[in-house]
Order: structure tokens, then sequence, then C-alpha cells
């Protein structure tokens, strides 16, 4: 039995239609990604799988659990790291985690040690004493993951985890995220735009403007804009190439001194390539295709960047304001 | 249902970032200390002669009343900041009932509020007021009351509100209104009638009251008995924390 069952769920504000029958499946012990652009809907099912949300139609269960009739059971089966951070940033680490094991009623014999543990896997330990007012983004995001987990709940929500990060904390914290399904048993459902992160999922829907255009493996999701591209140098091109396509029966192009073909097993062809023609070649390249590939091939568009921007620094103009009328 | 661990870790939490701003302890202390000198002691010379008590001596239950009432609805409207910075959705998603986080909120902002009152209330003897032991532990009774009955207001009205645009809002037309309203710099009941009646259902006004019967004993210018006092806060208290709580319940 999946572990979430969202079924044709819709949700309206008002005139807006923010997801328009969407249906969700997610194995236990899998990292499911929800890709889309900004505005697509994905932190509004997010917040109705979490219980924050009432949806205006249609049903959302997990681990069993209706997300409406039974919110409490479902809250204690989660996790969430939210889209715009929700760290208390006059607190120190260890105090947020603190804070989330007594919500969780987390047994006080063992709070200590789980929050040691934690603060250890995302390697914060030795800045739990810190307020997190001094933490970086990738620390604060790795703050937020080990919170989630603070209470051992068997499904965690990731919503944008790495919006905002440069590229190295980016990296870091997929490590911890590839991580987690093995080493604390539980079930990642995240979002991205990043469509290239996309890529560790073991199954993904693509969400546009509402509504689900295509769900499965990032690999099924591929081979629908067609196979693999391979790039191939050789001393003499046009021997090769009419070499090529005796043996193997397919279509050779050249473009830019390069020959290129298309074939659904790129890693496999390239060595039986080099067996029939080694001698000649200078170089191989493999091109897959990328998710990216995929929405443009569904949407007729590309997801753009630069849409999407926290709300961070509008928030920390907010905190001034606010300590000024602390003082007032 | 109240989940004692919720409502621990949410007054916890208040009271380490209570102690941890120690400059903001000092400035919200400096306004009470300034009405009373600067109002007061400007007033007294103006008023004192009719009143058959010494002006300071009058506003002295006023002034605690207004210590508690700035720090009660400000530690309470700090739910709408809460909101606007995300922390509140990272509670409201926790199994806790929403009243434990309700009870939580209130108790915190009534131990910070409280605690501030009792550094005033120390002002008393350099005012010539005589407190037994016993009317000190009335008045700290009192305080704590009062201040959950207006933290628990002040959670109602930031459950209306979703941005801090709204502040100035509350000050100008809840919390001002409330205070000058309340018997605490003149007697209401030489108030024109509707502004009496206003006065009537604004509960830092029993409050006051209260404190007046253990400051100004025997003046006639105590308008409630101390049971009616002690009923109203704590009618105010259940009623707000049950409006409070259902409204929270509610999704949207
Ligand atoms: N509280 C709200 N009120 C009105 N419209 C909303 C609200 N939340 C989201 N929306 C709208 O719903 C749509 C989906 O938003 P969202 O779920 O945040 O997208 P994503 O997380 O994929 O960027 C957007 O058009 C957004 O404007
Ligand atoms: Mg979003």
């Amino acid at each position: 039995m999946p572990i979430i069952r969202v079924e044709h769920l819709s949700k309206k504000f008002g005139t807006v239609t923010a997801i328009d029958d969407v249906s969700i499946e997610v194995e236990e012990g899998t990292i499911f990604g929800f890709l889309g652009p900004n505005g697509a809907g994905k932190s509004t099912t997010i917040n109705i799988l979490c219980t924050l949300l009432s949806p205006t139609s249609g049903r959302a269960m997990i681990a069993g659990y209706d997300c409406i009739k039974d919110s409490s059971m479902v809250r204690k089966a989660i996790g969430i790291v939210f889209q715009d951070p929700t760290l208390d940033k006059e607190l120190t680490a260890y105090e947020n985690m603190m804070l989330h094991a007594y919500l969780y009623n987390v047994k006080r014999s063992e709070i200590k040690s789980r929050i040691n543990d934690a603060l250890k896997f995302v390697d914060l330990y030795e800045r739990r004493k810190d307020v997190v007012k001094k933490f970086s983004g990738g620390m604060k995001r790795r703050l937020e993951v080990a919170r989630g987990l603070i209470h051992r709940p068997r499904i965690l929500f990731l919503d944008e985890p790495t919006l905002g990060l440069d590229p190295q904390s980016r990296a870091n914290l997929w490590d911890f995220i590839t991580d987690l399904p093995k080493k604390h048993n539980v079930t990642v459902f995240m979002t991205t735009h990043y469509m290239d992160e996309a890529e560790v999922c073991d199954r993904i829907s693509i969400i546009d403007s509402g509504s689900i255009i295509a769900t499965g493996t990032p690999d099924e999701l591929k081979k629908t804009v067609g196979g693999d591209v391979i790039y191939i140098k050789t001393a003499d091109n046009k021997k090769a190439k009419s070499e090529i396509e005796k043996i193997f029966d397919v279509d050779v192009s050249e473009k830019n001194d390069e020959l290129f073909l298309t074939t659904l097993k790129g890693d496999s062809c390239i060595p039986e390539i080099i067996k029939a023609i080694g001698e000649q070649v200078l170089s191989v390249r493999l091109q897959r295709p990328t998710l990216n590939d995929v929405f443009i091939k569904m949407t007729g568009k590309q997801i753009r960047d630069e849409e999407i921007s926290s709300t961070d620094t509008f928030k920390d103009e907010m905190r001034a304001y606010r300590r000024r009328f602390d003082r007032g | 249902m109240i989940e004692a661990n919720a409502v621990y870790v949410l007054v916890l939490r208040e009271l380490i970032k209570f102690f941890r701003a120690k400059s903001r302890l000092v400035t919200t202390l400096a306004r009470p200390v300034i009405w009373l000198f600067l109002i007061g002691g400007g007033m007294s010379r103006l008023v004192s002669p009719g009143m058959g008590v010494d002006y300071m001596q009058f506003i002295f239950p006023g002034i605690l009343g207004m210590t508690i009432l700035f720090s009660s609805i400000f530690s309470a409207i700090s739910i709408i900041w809460d909101k606007e910075f995300g922390l509140m959705k990272g509670i409201l998603v926790a199994p806790v009932s929403r009243f434990s986080i309700v009870i939580g909120k209130a108790l915190s902002g009534t131990i910070v509020s409280t605690i501030q009152a009792f550094i005033i209330l120390l002002l008393f003897p350099f005012l010539g007021i005589k407190l037994s032991l016993l009317s000190i532990l009335y008045v700290i009774f009192i305080c704590l009351l009062l201040s959950f009955a207006i933290s628990t207001l002040g959670i109602v009205i930031a459950t209306f509100y979703e941005s801090f645009e709204s502040f100035s809002v509350i000050m100008n037309f809840i919390v001002m209104p409330m205070f000058f309203l309340s018997g605490a710099m003149y007697p209401v009941n030489k108030l024109p009638a509707i502004l009496k009646v206003i006065s009537q259902i604004n509960p830092l006004t029993y409050g006051v009251d209260a404190l007046k019967h253990a400051m100004l004993k025997g003046s006639d210018l105590i308008d409630f008995s101390v049971a009616t006092d002690i009923a109203v806060l704590i009618a105010c208290s259940v009623a707000f924390t049950i409006i409070a709580g259902v409204i929270f319940e509610r999704k949207k």
C-alpha cells in the first residue's frame, strides 16, 4: 500500500485554482520528487498533505490516515521543511531542536541524545550553542532537516530545500537527502524547480499550472523525449560514418567535425562502437536528455530560475522594523 | 486536550527570549516609570486636592495595569510576527491541540508581564504606599489573573491579522482606549454615560479596580467589589481562551 495517496485533489483560492485534480502515489522508503515552475501548486499540495490547508475537493491519505479527518495522526507521522524558513532566529540551534522535540512529545529522557545525534548528522553539533541568526542559508536548511527528523517521522516533506543556496551547499544538502531513506527509514516527498536536482528521485511527477503533466522514474520520463546522443570524433569521419551505419544499422550525422547518433542505450552502445572502430576514435562523449528537456517537451516552455526568489530579504527588513517597535 | 509538554516549551521559549533581550526589558520598563513620574508628578499639582488621595498614589495601580496591558498585548500579538515569519506554521503542523498553543502563548505573556509589573511594584515605598506581605501576594495574584485575561484577549485580536501593518491600528484603536477607559488615570465613574459603558466592558478596568483595593484602601474611588473584579477577569480569560482556540482550529 502506498504511504502517500492523493486522489483527485483540487484547491481553489477564490477564483484562483491552485491545484486541479492532482493524483499521486508514493511508495514507502522512496524519494518522490514533485517538479514544477513557480506557482505550479507544489506548496499548496504540501500544505494540504501536512494538514495546514483543507482541499476544495478530493482526498489525501498519509500512512493510512485521512489528512482532513485524522489530522493529528497525520501530524505525528510527518516531518516538514517548509519553503520559507520557520526557525526561531533568536534561539540557538539546540533550542530550536528542543522546541520541536517537546512539541512532538519526544520522551524527556531521550530528547538530549536525539538532538545531539540529529545535529551530528547534519554537521551542526559544534555550532549547537550559536543563535540561528548567525547561520548561513545552508546551515539553516540543514538544521531544519534535522529538526524535521527529531520525532522519527515516517515521511519527510521538503519544499524547495535548496532554494537560495550556493552550489556547494546544494550538493552538500543533496548528500544528506539521498541518505535519508536508508539511514532514517523515512520516505521523502520533495519539491523543486531545479530540474537537474530531481535526478536522485525514485519517482517524479511534473506539475504545471496546477495539473500533473507527467509521472514516472527519471529514466522513463527522459525516454519520452528520445534517447541518448553519442558524439564521436575520429581521424576520418567519412569512413567511420559508413562503418558505424553498416554495423549498427543507425543513421549517423555530422556536425562541427563530430559524428553523432541517437540511441536508447547510450552507455552500452559506446563500448560496442569502440570495439568495432576503436583505432580511429579520437574522443567520445555521451549526452543524455535532461528532465528539463522533458519539461520543455511537455509544456513547450522553459522553467525560468529568475522567477523564483526567496522572501527572505523582505522578511529581514521587516525584522529590523519589528525590532524598532520592540524598543518603542 | 492540553499537552503539558507543548505548553511548557512555548513558555520556555518566550522566557529564553525575554531574558536574552535585556535592552528590551529596560525600554519596556521605561514607559510606566515615565508615565508615573512625568505625568503623575505633573498632574498631581492640578488634581490632588479634590480627590482625597495623592494623585501619584491614585495612578499607581493604573501604571501597573499599563505595564501589564502593553506587555501582554505585545507578547500576544507576536503571534502575528510568528505567522509572518513562518514560525507559527512550524508549530501548527505539530501534533498539539490548538488550545495548547493558545494556553502556552497566554501563559508566556502572563509570566513575562507579571515579572515586569512586579519590578514596577517595587516602587511603592517611594510613593508613600504601605503594603503588607499579604497585600503584595494579593497584588501578584491579581497581576497574574489580569495578565492572563489581557494575553488571551491579545491572542484573539492577533488571530484576525495576518501581517504587522496592523500593529499601529491595534495600538491606537484598541490598546490606548483600553488604557484611558480603565480608571488608570482618572476615575471612570465621573465619565459621560457612553464612555462609562465602554469602561465597564473593558477587562482592564476590573484589573485596575482590584489593584486599587490593595493600594487605596477604603477610598471611594473604588467601583466594584473584589469578588466582582476577580469573577470578571476569570470569565474573560475563559471566554477569550475558547474563542482563540476555536478560531485557531479553523482551517483555510
Ligand atoms: N493563500 C493563497 N491565497 C491565494 N492564492 C494562493 C495562495 N497560496 C497560493 N496561491 C496561488 O496558488 C498558486 C500555486 O501556488 P504555490 O502552491 O505556492 O506554487 P509553488 O509552490 O509550486 O510555487 C499560485 O498561483 C498562487 O498564487
Ligand atoms: Mg512553493
